[in-house]
């Protein structure tokens, strides 16, 4: 991780944030585990965590509204963790919005710009400006309640960054939306933050969507840093179990190596892999479907008795009992019609080695 | 979540409001505690600063016999007070929550209006009836006034309770088969049951305190306050401190028992709503 | 959902009641204040509208009302300004204390009206606790004469008795105020202060409204205190009521005074609502 922070601070200059060794508890309720992380200027970093890993409250102390049992978190030569919300340079885009509904969508998003009293001429052209970015020029006086929430969701952007803060937080804000236009709007918050230029931290628990729209996610369980990267090194290359079984579905592959032979159920392979248990992370696009004539080179092939298929559109997810207590998951293209018993194979080389991921309390 | 804790410009703001809260909790609670200071005083009333704390005024209170048939009348009163408001307030709160029927707007306000009107038109009005209808002034007549005037506290209640009240589990009963009745008695009422208490306790600790009303609709007997404001149009005694002190114990029991009862039925709604909160990962 | 038989076994007696007991005696009251009272002290059922004539000629009714208006708008101002601090301060900065201080402010209420009036009775006497510790200590020397049995007396005895009921609905609405909009206002800038009268403050009007409507309209209609402290300048015009149904018998023109009270709280009690509408935001 510290090769990364390093890497990474390397390509891009100083980094914006620095978050050292945060840790963060509720009384006896340990929350957040000695956290350090850089954020680079102009990067879309997601924080990515299941319901109670601590995401939240990351965030949280990021924008203010708690503060750190210990650690510090600097943003340029600030150190932020001694500022209350109202004086950093950051905002925040609410998971409910947050908007107030007193004021119309224009005071909403003119809000930040009003009580730092700047002069009218320009709250005016920077709240049409902000409008404009996110598509709700034509909504200008309405008040919240007169919207949809995915119109909600886009001024409370508007709302934000109109007051160009150096740092944006989103807490889950696609999280209410349906699937459809959520979709849509991970796309336009991607190009958003490209056109304006300042770095995101974006929490959710959608694997999918951190995918899609970061440059680098970090993964947080039960409090503490599981794997900072970019999205292609954490699907390729997870560190650990919980990784790749978090993102992106893999088969976890138990096994024992000696005398340069793996074993893993059923299965064997020639390893330079020292002696000792290992735990591989297969994922169902690297095994296939084997055709009779076709042998792979350093592959591993099985056969085995086909449990379920899911059919996912483009592709189709089969589940393989090849005997031994191994299930396999292997991903096809989903044109194959039924199927009852099949041969497996795949490439050791696409096994990934993984650490354990034990129970946290 | 930590409010403004830990910027120290904020505390001074809080400070104000700190010194306000204290200043105005001394403010409600001074007059009472004078009130009991004194029932000890053997020297009566007024007077700084009190000596001679002694113990007779309660003594004389104990003895005194027209004070406790007053408490008794009080009682009965209040306990019938509280049957019709609830035989009617309950029932009520059901038709405003769930039927629709002409008038009901209107029904709604009536019902309420004893509420926030002041207790002299509720009681003025209701003098005028039994005036034309011949009816005698009595302990009876109080009871009707009580009754009356208070069931908008039942209905308030019963009200409030619907409104949490989850209809998937009425759904269910009926999706599994039991008629509008047998849901009724297995599973609305039984959600009321709170509710119900609650509104029991308060609907019995104003009727015993209650005075705009009684005052018109009394006849021979004297219900409690009626009989201490009798007294204070005579002259001022520490007994009436003595037995000021004893209603504000009693007062003071019973709403502690009613806001416990209010918590224990909104914690229960609450468990759900935090339930749904975590499934939708809003936890952290 | 529920059968017809049920809706009108539920509806049917509680309207039976209330139109017996509630609507009809406000339809007597109205038809009494028509009436006149004959020298033998009976009722004479003569339509006529003598009574509010003699409301708006005599000076002492009309009077009484103003004064008495002029008392509750006291008794509501204060009784807000008491009121609403501290509702903010529970509902703000009282963390894990805030239900016992919610307990403690609801108390008082229940506490009995007249033990509470009595109490201020004796604080406020020329020999009552409040001047006699003044002499105590040496801060005057002869007891204030103008604390009871004055205006005075009882726009204080009903702040402190209505204050609690204008915290109520003012607490309600500000607990009522998601969080999160708070934390928003901070995280665009605004200080505590600001967010206060940005958007706290607009947020809370309804509870405001329904706050002052309650302790003015229960002061205006106030007897007891008056009775008990407010002297000869402290009549307000509920004490005239009563003395037209006691000693100075006349029931027609009190039954007047008393539906043009209905009339003004049910006046006050609509426009109060449509305010209220209009401030309401969620």
């Amino acid at each position: 991780m510290t090769a990364v922070r390093d890497a990474v601070a390397g390509i891009l200059g100083r980094p914006l944030l620095r978050i050292h060794n945060v840790a963060k508890n509720f009384g006896k309720n340990v929350v957040l585990r000695d956290i350090s992380l850089d954020v680079a200027e102009g990067e879309f970093l997601t924080i990515l965590g299941e319901s109670g890993s601590g995401k939240t409250t990351l965030l949280r102390i990021i924008a203010g509204f708690e503060s750190a049992s210990a650690g510090e978190v600097w943003m340029g030569d600030e150190q932020l963790d001694r500022q209350p919300p109202y004086r950093r340079r950051v905002n925040t885009v609410f998971q409910h919005y947050a908007l107030f509904p007193h004021l119309t969508v224009e005071q909403n998003v003119a809000y930040g710009l009003r009580v730092a009293k700047r002069p009218e001429a320009e709250i005016s052209s920077r709240v049409a400006e902000a409008l404009g970015k996110v598509k709700m020029s034509a909504h200008a006086k309405s008040k919240p309640s007169k919207i949809s929430g995915g119109q909600q969701q886009r001024v409370a952007l508007a709302r934000a960054l109109v007051n160009r803060p150096r740092l944006l937080l989103l807490d889950e804000p696609l999280s209410a939306l349906d699937a459809n236009l959520r979709r849509q709007m991970q796309v336009e918050l991607k190009s958003l933050q490209r056109e304006v230029g300042i770095s995101f931290i974006f929490v959710t628990h959608d694997q999918e969507e951190a995918m899609v729209m970061s440059d680098r996610i970090a993964l947080l369980r039960s409090g503490e840093l599981e794997q900072v990267a970019t999205p292609r090194e954490i699907y390729g290359r997870p560190s650990t179990a919980y990784a790749a079984q978090f993102i992106g579905h893999t088969n976890l592959l138990k096994g024992e190596v000696r005398d340069g032979i793996s074993r893993c159920g059923p299965l064997t392979w020639q390893t330079t892999l020292p002696d000792g248990p290992v735990l591989l992370s297969l994922r169902p696009e690297n095994v296939r479907l084997a055709a009779e004539n076709t042998v792979l080179s350093n592959g591993v092939r099985v056969r085995g008795k086909v449990l379920h298929q899911a059919f996912h559109g483009a592709t189709e997810l089969i589940r393989v009992d090849c005997g031994d207590g191994l299930v396999l998951v292997v991903r096809t293209s989903g044109s194959g019609g039924a199927l009852d018993a099949v041969d497996l194979e795949f490439s050791a080389a696409d096994g990934v080695l993984v650490r354990e991921s034990p129970e946290r309390i | 979540m930590e409010f403004l804790v830990s910027d120290a410009k904020l505390v001074s703001g809080s400070r104000w409001l700190l010194f306000h809260a204290v200043a105005v909790f001394a403010f409600l609670y001074l007059p009472i505690a004078v009130l009991i200071l004194y029932s000890f005083n053997r020297d009566g009333v007024g007077g700084f600063p009190p000596h001679h704390l002694t113990l007779d005024w309660y003594r004389t209170l104990f003895a005194d016999g027209p004070i406790w048939d007053s408490v008794l009348n009080s009682l009965q009163v209040a306990l019938a007070a509280m049957a019709i408001s609830l035989t009617f307030g309950v029932p009520a709160a059901l038709a405003l929550e769930r039927a629709q029927f002409p008038g009901k707007a209107l029904f709604r306000r009536l019902v309420l209006l004893p509420l926030i009107l002041p207790g002299i038109i509720t009681g003025l009005s209701l003098l005028m009836l039994f005036n034309v209808t011949g009816t005698k002034l009595s302990l009876m007549t109080i009871v009707l006034g009580h009754g009356t005037a208070l069931i908008s506290v039942a209905t308030t209640e019963v009200f409030a309770g619907l409104q949490t009240l989850d209809r998937a589990q009425e759904e269910a009963s009926l999706d599994l088969g039991a008629n509008y009745w047998q849901t009724f008695w297995r599973i609305t009422v039984p959600n009321l049951k709170l509710p119900i208490i609650g509104a029991a306790l308060l609907i019995f600790t104003l009727s015993m305190d209650e005075i705009a009303v009684s005052f018109f609709l009394i006849g021979r007997d004297n219900t409690l306050p009626l009989e201490i404001w009798g007294r204070l149009r005579r002259g001022i005694t520490p007994e009436i401190n003595a037995v000021s002190t004893i209603i504000f114990l009693f007062s003071l029991i019973a709403i502690v028992l009613w806001y416990r009862l209010r918590m224990r039925r909104e914690a229960t709604s609450e468990a759900g709503t935090e339930l749904v909160g975590a499934v939708e990962g809003n936890a952290l | 959902m529920f059968s017809r038989a049920y809706k009108a076994t539920v509806t049917l007696p509680p309207l039976l009641w209330v139109t017996a007991f509630l609507l009809a005696p406000y339809l007597l009251m109205f038809c009494y204040s028509f009436w006149s009272v004959s020298p033998t002290q009976s009722i004479v059922h003569s339509w006529n509208f003598d009574n509010y004539a003699q409301l708006l000629r005599v000076d002492v009714y009309w009077q009484t009302l103003l004064r008495s208006m002029w008392i509750a708008a006291r008794v509501t101002v204060f009784s807000l300004l008491l009121g609403y601090p501290l509702a903010y301060f529970l509902s703000f900065y009282a963390g894990k204390k805030k239900d016992l201080l919610y307990q403690l402010v609801i108390i008082p209420l229940w506490v009995s009206y007249l033990v509470r009036a009595y109490a201020w009775k004796t604080i406020l006497g020329s020999d009552g606790v409040l001047n006699t510790l003044l002499q105590y200590v040496h801060l005057t020397k002869h007891p204030l004469e103008f604390l009871l049995y004055s205006p005075f007396a009882v726009v204080l005895t009903l702040t402190h008795i209505y204050t609690p009921f204008a915290f109520l609905p003012i607490y309600a609405a500000l607990e009522h105020i998601p969080r999160n909009l708070v934390e928003a206002s901070h995280d665009l800038g605004a200080t505590p202060g600001q967010t206060f009268w940005k958007v706290i403050f607009p947020l809370s009007i309804p509870g405001v409204l329904a706050g002052a409507t309650f302790a003015f309209v229960l002061s205006l209609g106030d007897f007891l205190a008056p009775l008990l402290l407010g002297g000869p300048s402290g009549i307000m015009i509920s004490n005239i009521v009563v003395s037209l149904f006691g000693a100075a018998y006349n029931w027609p023109l009190g039954a007047a005074i008393s539906l043009c009270m209905l009339l003004l709280v049910v006046g006050l009690l609509f426009f109060s609502e449509r305010l209220e509408k209009k401030w309401s935001f969620s």
